[in-house]
C-alpha cells in the first residue's frame, strides 16, 4: 500500500518575499551568463562537469550522519528528534537556516523525498541535487506513483512495505535514514560510511550491501 | 586535470575537490572548461590563482575554503577581462541584474535573468 503524505503540499512555497543571491553568487552567475552568451561555455557541459564533482560536495557529509546514527543509538535518537541540531553536531549547517528532518526506513516503511514545486534539497548534507531530482517527471510521479519511480531506480520493494513520500519545502528539508545493511555488526562509523549512497538518503536506493562496499 | 601542474592547495580530500557551496563548484567548473577551450594554459591559470590567493590569505587567513574559491573566481574574472572575453563594467552590471532578478523571484522558484539583461551580455 502506498501512503503519500504529501497530498496537501502548499506549505512553505507560497512566499510573498523574494529570493536572494549573495554578492559572490551573483558574480558567478554574471560570469556564467557572459561566457554562455559568447559561446565559451555550454551550460549543459558545465552541468555535466559539476555533476562529476557533485559527489564530492555533500553526500559524504550525509553519509557521516547516517553512519553515526547506525553506530550510536543515542545519536540516532537525537537525529530523529531534532535533525537540525544533530547534524550541526557534526559541523554541517544550512546557510539559509532551513530546518532538517530525518525520516527512518524500517522493515515496514520506506521513505522517499521529493520537492514537487521546485528542487528544495538538503545541500549541506547531500550537495547539489542530481539532475533527475530537478526533473518534472520525478517531481510529479514521486507523489502519484512512487513505486514506479523506485522500480526505475531498480528498487523493487516487497508489496507489503508502505512508501511514505515527503515533499520538501524552502524551510523543511528531509534526509532519509536508510536501514543498516545486514552483516555489518560491530563495524566502525568509518567503515559504515562508504555503504551510505546519495540515493539511499533520498530514498531512491538502499544502503550498499557490505559485499558491494567500495 | 589535463596538465601535471598542481594548483596551490586545492581544498580536497582523498577523492577529489571539496566544495562548501554550489557557487564554488560552478566557479571551479567554469575554469576547467575555459582551460579545455584553450582560453588559458594551466600554468597561466595557476599563476593567476596563486596571485589572488596571496592577497586573499593575507586578508582572511582563517577562512580557507570560501577564501580559496573567492580567489578562484576573482582570478577567473581577471583572466576573462585580460583575454577580452568580458569587461569589468559588464560583469558588474550583470551581477546587479542577477541580484535584482533574485529579489523579484518568489523564494523557492528558479531565478531567471530578464531577456534584455541576457542580450546585453553579448556586447
Amino acid at each position: 500500500m502506498t501512503t503519500p503524505q504529501a497530498a496537501a503540499h502548499n506549505h512553505g512555497h507560497d512566499h510573498d518575499h523574494g529570493s536572494s543571491l549573495s554578492p559572490i553568487e551573483a558574480r558567478v552567475r554574471a560570469l556564467e551568463t557572459i561566457l554562455t552568451e559568447k559561446g565559451y561555455v555550454d551550460p549543459a557541459a558545465l552541468d555535466r562537469l559539476i555533476e562529476t564533482y557533485e559527489t564530492r560536495i555533500g553526500p559524504r557529509n550525509g553519509a557521516r550522519v547516517v553512519a553515526r546514527a547506525w553506530h550510536d543509538p543515542d545519536y540516532r535518537k537525537r537525529l530523529l528528534a531534532d535533525a537540525t541540531a544533530a547534524i550541526a553536531e557534526l559541523g554541517f549547517t544550512g546557510r539559509q537556516g532551513e530546518h532538517m528532518v530525518a525520516v527512518a526506513n524500517t522493515a515496514e516503511v520506506h521513505n522517499l523525498v521529493v520537492c514537487t514545486l521546485c528542487s528544495c534539497y538538503p545541500w549541506p548534507v547531500l550537495g547539489l541535487p542530481p539532475v533527475w531530482y530537478k526533473s518534472a517527471p520525478y517531481r510529479s510521479r514521486a507523489v502519484l506513483d512512487p513505486r514506479s519511480i523506485l522500480a526505475e531506480f531498480g528498487l523493487i520493494l516487497p508489496p507489503g512495505k508502505a512508501i511514505r513520500v515527503w515533499d520538501s519545502t524552502a524551510e523543511i528539508r528531509y534526509l532519509v535514514l536508510p536501514e543498516r545493511p545486514a552483516g555489518t555488526e560491530g563495524w566502525s562509523e568509518e567503515r559504515l560510511a562508504p555503504l551510505v549512497t546519495r540515493d539511499s538518503m533520498i530514498g531512491t536506493g538502499l544502503a550498499l550491501d557490505p559485499a558491494d562496499a567500495p | 586535470m589535463t596538465s601535471g601542474i598542481e594548483l596551490p592547495e586545492l581544498p580536497r580530500d582523498a577523492d577529489g575537490p571539496v566544495f562548501a557551496e554550489p557557487w564554488q563548484a560552478q566557479a571551479f567548473a567554469m575554469a576547467v572548461l575555459l582551460h579545455e577551450r584553450g582560453l588559458f594554459t594551466w600554468p597561466e591559470w595557476a599563476e593567476a590563482l596563486a596571485a589572488e590567493l596571496a592577497v586573499e590569505t593575507e586578508a582572511a587567513p582563517a577562512d580557507h575554503g570560501t577564501a580559496y574559491y573567492r580567489s578562484w573566481l576573482t582570478a577567473l574574472e581577471r583572466l576573462c577581462i585580460t583575454r577580452g572575453v568580458a569587461t569589468s563594467g559588464g560583469l558588474a552590471r550583470l551581477a546587479m541584474a542577477w541580484q535584482a532578478a533574485a529579489e523579484a523571484t518568489p523564494h523557492g522558484r528558479p531565478i531567471v535573468l530578464p531577456p534584455e539583461a541576457q542580450s546585453a551580455a553579448k556586447q
